[in-house]
């Protein structure tokens, strides 16, 4: 294993970080979106949501990826040649995330004793107010343990961007295990894997016990 | 002048007649005990009156504000809600399960939301907040979570929180009724003291001799009708519906 072996896998590695953090930043904010409209009212929009985070959660994350890049070629004929495969990479992930997250949020609200809008409502607070002041914080810490176990799955995940062949870690690590007939760049990036995931499960655990000052 | 006036409030839950035109009148200063059977309404009197229900039919006067008015077909119609969230300035209402926020601190609790909704001056707020918890006991506790209060601790929290917008008027669902037996004297004891302060409460409860001595009118509800209403000494003592009596035994047995 020589040093550039290490900083190639490196370089796979800030784009799998990239991937990691473009899709929890988008997919949070969505997933939230996704689980209120899930609750709404409008039983169109209700249902809409509920199909749509039936068919990200019934077929897998890497047809979903296939189908995001080659979509537009194929069903639109449409050419690939401005589409980034990162880009495809991003959408999909998104949206396959956010799905998951929505149905953890929608856990997590149903939760919360109808006591508590109750007590906003007679003092005065706006629904808006409600929600994100009263309701949101309590949810947050309630669905923290089942995030977690998606956010480690997402690490793992990132290595599927290898199938519309976006260089991230894992893609670069079998090139380099095929020139060089070795397992050595595979574990290497298996310690690379594991390593994220123990930063992340640690952050994870401190933003737990931050929110442990209540019950 | 009636702080609270209430005119033919009907409300209904699907096929079910919960309130079946109630009228009621609250004077300032006036304390009312809510007393009756399971399921007669008294609940819902108190959120529609506290606007957590809206009333079908009828009309409710909050001092002087007509909160709701009844158009031709005598159906209800409501302020808008901008209006709505000033109206919610005139009264308080504890709960039976208490429902502090629990991220939030005793404090924080009480003055979020003067804070944030009334826009009232923060200082001000934390000041009287602080006298508030003073009076019930809790000057040490500002800083506490309230898990880490006993019930009747919670409960006198949101006295206090019910009170921080000096309200015209308070309401009681059951606010004993979640609280171990020892703990309940030192919520009834907090109701008796703003009795004395000639606070406007109206309170439903299971209490009836504490009803008896702190009330100065009961009202006995039954099937979402007021069935029979006077001082205690009429209502509890000689009770002139057998409704009532019946009632009387009964919880007289328990
Ligand atoms: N949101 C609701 N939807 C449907 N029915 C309801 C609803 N809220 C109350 N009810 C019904 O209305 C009736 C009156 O309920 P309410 O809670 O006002 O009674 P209560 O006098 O407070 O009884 P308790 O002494 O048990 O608290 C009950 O039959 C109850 O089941
Ligand atoms: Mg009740």
């Amino acid at each position: 294993m020589t040093f550039s072996t290490l900083m190639q896998l490196a370089s796979g590695l800030r784009t799998s970080i990239y991937i990691f953090v473009l899709t929890l930043l988008f997919a949070f904010p969505l997933g939230l979106l996704v689980a209120l409209i899930r609750m709404s009212r409008n039983c169109l929009l209700r249902n809409a949501m509920r199909l749509y985070i039936s068919v990200m959660r019934g077929t897998p994350l890497m047809l979903q990826l296939l189908i995001v890049y080659f979509g537009p070629y194929y069903l639109f004929g449409l050419s690939l040649k401005n589409y980034p495969a990162f880009l495809a990479v991003i959408i999909a992930f998104v949206l396959n995330y956010a799905a998951y997250f929505a149905e953890i949020y929608r856990g997590g609200i149903a939760s919360i004793p109808i006591g508590q809008y109750e007590a906003a409502t007679v003092l005065g607070y706006t629904k808006g107010q409600t929600f994100f002041k009263i309701i949101l914080p309590q949810v947050i810490k309630r669905i923290l343990p089942p995030i977690t176990n998606e956010v480690i799955t997402l690490v793992k995940d990132t290595s599927l961007a290898q199938v519309i062949a976006v260089l991230e870690m894992f893609t670069i690590a079998k090139q380099i295990a095929n020139q060089q007939a070795s397992m050595m760049p595979l574990i290497a990036a298996g310690v690379f894997y594991y390593v994220f995931n123990f930063v992340v499960a640690f952050t994870m655990e401190r933003i737990e016990q931050k929110l442990n000052y209540y019950q | 002048m009636a702080v609270l006036s209430i005119t033919n409030l009907h409300k209904r839950f699907g096929d079910l007649e919960v309130l079946n035109g109630i009228n009621l009148e609250v004077n300032e200063g006036e304390v009312i005990a809510i007393i009756g059977p399971s399921g007669s309404g008294k609940s819902t009197l108190l959120r529609c009156a506290t606007l957590l229900e809206s009333m079908d039919r009828g009309t409710m006067t909050y001092a002087g504000v007509k909160v709701v008015e009844e158009d031709a077909q005598s159906n209800s119609v409501y302020l808008p809600q901008n209006k709505l969230r000033q109206v919610k300035a005139l009264f308080g209402l504890v709960f039976q399960n208490f429902n502090l926020f629990p991220h939030y601190n005793v404090l924080k609790n009480i003055i979020d939301a003067p804070i944030c909704v009334q826009k009232r001056n923060k200082d001000e707020v934390i000041k009287e907040a602080r006298a508030l918890l003073a009076k019930m006991g809790l000057e040490d506790k500002e800083d506490a979570y309230p898990f880490q209060l006993s019930g009747g601790q919670q409960q006198r929290v949101s006295i206090a929180r019910a009170l921080i917008n000096n309200p015209k008027i308070l309401f009681f669902d059951e606010p004993t009724s979640a609280l171990d037996p020892e703990l309940t004297g030192e919520i009834l004891k907090v109701i008796r003291n703003l009795a004395a302060e000639n606070m406007t409460m109206v309170i439903v409860t299971h209490e009836i001799e504490f009803a008896r001595n702190v009330a100065d009118r009961i009202i006995f509800m039954a099937e979402g009708v007021i069935v029979e209403q006077g001082p205690p000494d009429e209502v509890i003592c000689n009770p002139t519906l057998a409704r009532t009596k019946a009632f009387l035994t009964n919880l007289a047995e328990r």
